[in-house]
Parts: C-alpha cells; structure tokens; sequence
C-alpha cells in the first residue's frame, strides 16, 4: 500500500472506509459524515499539504451498485510542497444524493461543486451559490446520471418533441 | 465616493450585461457587472454557452470514437487532448511503456507545435482585443505556417484527430525535419517582430501591467495551473512534475512570473513558445525510427494491408470497431500539461469497449472562476486584457 493511504488510516482511523492503489494512483474512500474534516486535514497536515483541488466530479455507478452507493463524488488532490497526488472518493447514496461542500476549503471548489450538481444533482451543503452552471435553470433533470437518456430532448433546446 | 464635493451626484450602481457575444471577448461568455462610474463592484460569469455533453457523448460510444470529441475541447491545441486521452487509455489497458519511442516523440512533437500555435492564437487575439491590429496579423501569419506543419503531418489544421490508442494514425511526412528547420527560422524572425511592437509598448504595457493580478496564494486555491499559475510564481509544470511523454530526454526551462498580472502571463507565454521550438528540435534530432504503433492487436488495429490479407488482422479490425478496444475495470487520472493548464482526464472502466465515465479537467474552467475575483475593484477596461490572458477557450471550458 502506498504511504498516503498509510497515513490517512493511521490519522482518520474510521472516516477511511478503504483504499487502493491502482496503476499507481492511490486512492482513499471516506465516510460522507467525516468528508470536510478529512480534506480540511489533508489540506493543512503538512505531510499530506494538499494545496491543490485539481478537480472534482463525480461517478454514478446505476446499475452496477447497490442504491445507498450509487454516487460516488470523486476529488483529485494534489500537493505542490511533496508533488504527489491523491483521490478521495464519498460515496453518496441514491436517497440522500447530498454532501458537504468543501468551497470554504479550496475556492476552486465553487464552480467545479456547481457542476457536480448540474450533472448528476448531487448538492453540496452550505454552498454559496447551488445552482446550475453549464446548462440553464429551466432544464429538466441531471445528464450525466446513467438513467437520463441521450435522446432525451428539452423544451428549451433541440427539435420539439 | 468619500469626497464631500461629490455627494450629490447620482451614485447609483450601474448594471451591465457584457456578452454572451461581445466584440471584445472570444469565446461566448456573458458577464454580469455593477459598475461605480468605471470600476467594476460586482461580477458575474456566466458560462456554459458551448456546452454539448462530451461526457454523455464519450459514454455512449467506443474508447476510439471518444478521439474526435477531445479534438473539440480546447480546438487550439487539438493535439494535445488528443494525447491526454491517448495516454489515460493506456493506463488503464497497462500499456504505457509499451508504446513505441518514435510514437512518443511525435507526440511530443505535436503537442509542442500545438502549443506554440495555442499561444499565438492567444496572443494574437489578446492585441487584436486591445487595438494593435498589426500585431495581429503577425502573430496569425506565425501561427499558419505553424498549421502547416501540423496540417501536414495530419491533413487538418484545428480538428486533428491524429493520436491512437497505443499509437499513431500515421507517420510524419517525408522532409518534414527539413520543413520545421524552414518554419522555425521564419517563427523566431516573426518572434523578435512580436517582442518589438509589444513588449516595450507604452500603450500595450499601459493595459497588461498592474491588471488583472492575482496572489500566488489565491492562484493556488483557484486550482490555477499553466502559465497564470506560472505568472504568479509557482513554479509547476506537469511536464516539470510528472514527465510523460518524452520530456524526461529534452532540455527546456520554465519560465516564471512574479507579479501574477496580465503582462507576467503574456511574457511566460512568449517565452514557452521559445521553448517549445528548443523541444521540438531536440525531439526531431533525438528521433528514433521503428514502428509507430504497439504491437498489440486488441489495442491498436493492424495495419490496412495486414488486414486484407490476414484473416485473423481483419477479425481484430472489425472486432476494435464494432466491439471497441476491451479495456479492464478499473479506473485512473493522467495528468499533462495543456497550453491553458493542467488537462487530466479521469477514466472509469467496467470492463467492455465503452468507457463509463470519461472525466476531463478543463484548466480554463478554474482560470475563469477567478475573473470575477482578479477584475473586481478595477475598472471595466481591464476585463479586457483579463479574460483575454485567461484564454477562455468555450470548447474546453464548457465541453
């Protein structure tokens, strides 16, 4: 195992539900209750220093998962004092498709939360401003989930149905 | 608004709308401003003009159709998504090293030519914005006879669609070193021109100094990355960081800002573009020969003629197109660096000729986030310069 998921279970103990590392990306999953916790330390521990959020999206897994697991918000970190990189992933549960938003912790964070949101409807908690950012106000639904259909047309755009 | 004598003027904000299609801005962008006399209060972006669902159109066809679609994203450096994808493909398939060096260090070629080409058109833009017409031309007249080389290795100036998974659509033209050498000796002629009506211009150092500005701390948490990150001092550079390609083999310096403002960015570009003709030259005398594409049937179609006589070359052709390359479950960021920044793409595989998720990191997208932070407090004339030096391209930023 790599020496980053080393430390992230050695200091959030039971926030990390698992980790892996796979063509040498290490990865780290955290419980939804712990998120701004553990990224607020990683962040400011200075063996991890994650000063970058280098992007956020998110993954959904229909089909293929159980329902309290569908969604799985995934941020790529990366430090620029150790040069390494690290992915933390939150699963997020169909029913509750909410976490906290972590733009008090990176103010990259907004735009990229605001997208998550307009793409497969998951909303960030205490955001500043939660509303689309790609498509308009008026559009119906989340693209991006698996269960929107790409031939699905909108009243504002497209040939009318 | 302190001063006594003023105290009965109409001190209303003003609000105005500046965009979506604005002769002053490239790319479609809508700005929503409150304006005290001049300076701007508050600031809006709205984005998202451009968007077409790449994502959704990734996931819904095979890993090599995907290729097109990235040629789309930041259309000035086509190549350069080109290879990003290219690469995060193979991560996944676990055949990186595999790749042959010659395929290597045409990629890098590629994505240096792009890169020059990116940042003329950029710049060129950026003057035509502020009135120096003649500049301008200069800086499209470079960035053509740069097209021409890219045109002529792939057959297309802007959408390329060049890189393969595991490989290459075709080899480089013959006498094409030759054709740089031609190119390259014009392009540092045209440099010195740019370096000359620029860089010393009152008028041009009037808009770009002081404007704009960002701190390298707020620069840090913005995610800035490419040559704003580089202006306001940091020195990060994914092909510095995490060499790919073949940048571990050639020597280039990185050039670095100190002040983060607009003329900082325009001269880290100027200079990486110096740079990028020293890389390409190194990669074109340290070229090696050989095949240009993995030996690995399932990952890269055998050849044309392997697959009118060979039974088995023509089943691995129908099978990569009508099935898509099988990739293994799994998933994994690859991380490069774009003209504009840091383009990753994130992939997630179920196993199948699909991908499941195709994920890009859009260095604009984070680049555009701050304008309202970097333009607030200023006047309203140095948006112009700002968003220009952001280099919004509405491909990559709303995808």
């Amino acid at each position: 195992m790599g020496r980053l998921i080393d430390l992230c279970k050695q200091k959030l103990g039971g926030a990390v539900l698992s980790a892996h590392e796979q063509h040498g990306d290490e990865t780290v999953v955290i419980r939804k209750d712990a998120m701004l916790t553990a990224l607020r330390w990683l962040r400011d521990d200075n063996d991890t220093k994650f000063d970058f959020m280098m992007d956020l999206t998110a993954v959904d897994y229909f089909g293929t998962r159980p329902r309290d697991e569908r969604f799985e918000v995934v941020y790529h970190l990366f430090s620029l004092t150790h040069n390494h990189r690290l992915r933390v992933k939150i699963p997020v549960a169909e029913a509750d498709p909410a976490v906290e938003s972590a733009a008090t912790v990176w103010k990259a964070a907004d735009w990229f939360e605001r997208e998550v949101w307009d793409m497969y409807g998951i909303v960030f908690k205490g955001h500043p401003n939660m509303k689309r950012i790609l498509l308009y106000e008026e559009f119906e639904g989340h693209p991006l989930r698996k269960d929107y259909n790409i031939r699905k047309r909108q009243p504002l755009i497209g040939p009318e149905n | 608004m302190e001063n006594k004598n003023r105290l009965d003027l109409n001190t209303e904000l003003m609000v105005l709308n500046m965009g979506p299609s604005h002769p002053a801005t490239h790319g479609t962008v809508r700005f929503f401003l409150k304006l005290d006399g001049e300076k701007v209060v508050h600031m809006e972006t709205e984005i998202g003009y451009l968007h077409r669902g790449f994502e959704k159109h990734c996931e819904n066809g095979t890993w090599t159709q995907a290729f097109p679609f990235t040629d789309r994203l930041n259309y000035c450096s086509a190549p350069q998504n080109n290879v990003a994808y290219a690469l995060a493909v193979e991560k996944l398939l676990g055949v990186t090293d595999k790749v042959p060096p010659r395929a290597v260090y045409i990629r890098t070629i590629m994505c240096e030519l792009s890169r020059m080409a990116d940042h003329y058109t950029n710049l060129g833009a950026a003057t035509l914005e502020l009135g120096a017409l003649t500049a301008f031309i200069y800086f499209v007249e470079a960035r053509e006879l740069t097209w021409d080389l890219i045109e002529s290795v792939c057959g297309a100036r802007l959408t390329s669609n060049y890189i393969r998974v595991g490989g290459l659509a075709s080899d480089l033209p013959e006498g094409f070193a030759a054709r740089v050498k031609e190119v390259f000796a014009k392009n540092r002629v045209f440099w010195d021109e740019f370096d000359k009506l620029l860089t010393h211009n009152r008028i041009f150092l009037d808009r770009m100094r002081d404007t704009g500005g960002i701190s390298r701390a707020d620069a840090i948490s913005y995610a800035f990355t490419g040559p704003c990150l580089r202006a306001a001092g940091v020195e990060y550079d994914v092909r510095k960081a995490f060499p790919y390609l073949a940048y571990r083999d050639v020597d280039f310096d990185i050039p670095i800002g100190t002040t983060g403002d607009n003329f900082d960015r325009y001269l880290v570009r100027m200079e990486e573009i110096k740079q990028s003709m020293r890389i390409v030259e190194q990669c074109l005398l340290q070229l090696p020969s050989g095949p240009i594409n993995i030996n690995d049937a399932s990952v890269r179609n055998p050849s044309k003629e392997d697959g009118k006589t060979y039974m088995e070359s023509m089943i691995f052709h129908f099978k990569n197109t009508i099935e898509g390359i099988q990739v293994p479950k799994g998933e994994a960021y690859v991380a490069t660096e774009g003209t504009n920044g840091e383009v990753g793409f994130y992939l997630v595989s179920q196993g199948g000729g699909k991908p499941w998720k195709c994920r890009v990191r859009p260095p604009c997208f984070a680049l555009t986030q701050a304008i309202g932070h970097m333009c607030t407090g200023h006047y309203l004339s140095d948006i112009i310069p700002t968003f220009d030096m952001i280099n919004l391209i509405g491909g990559e930023c709303d995808r």
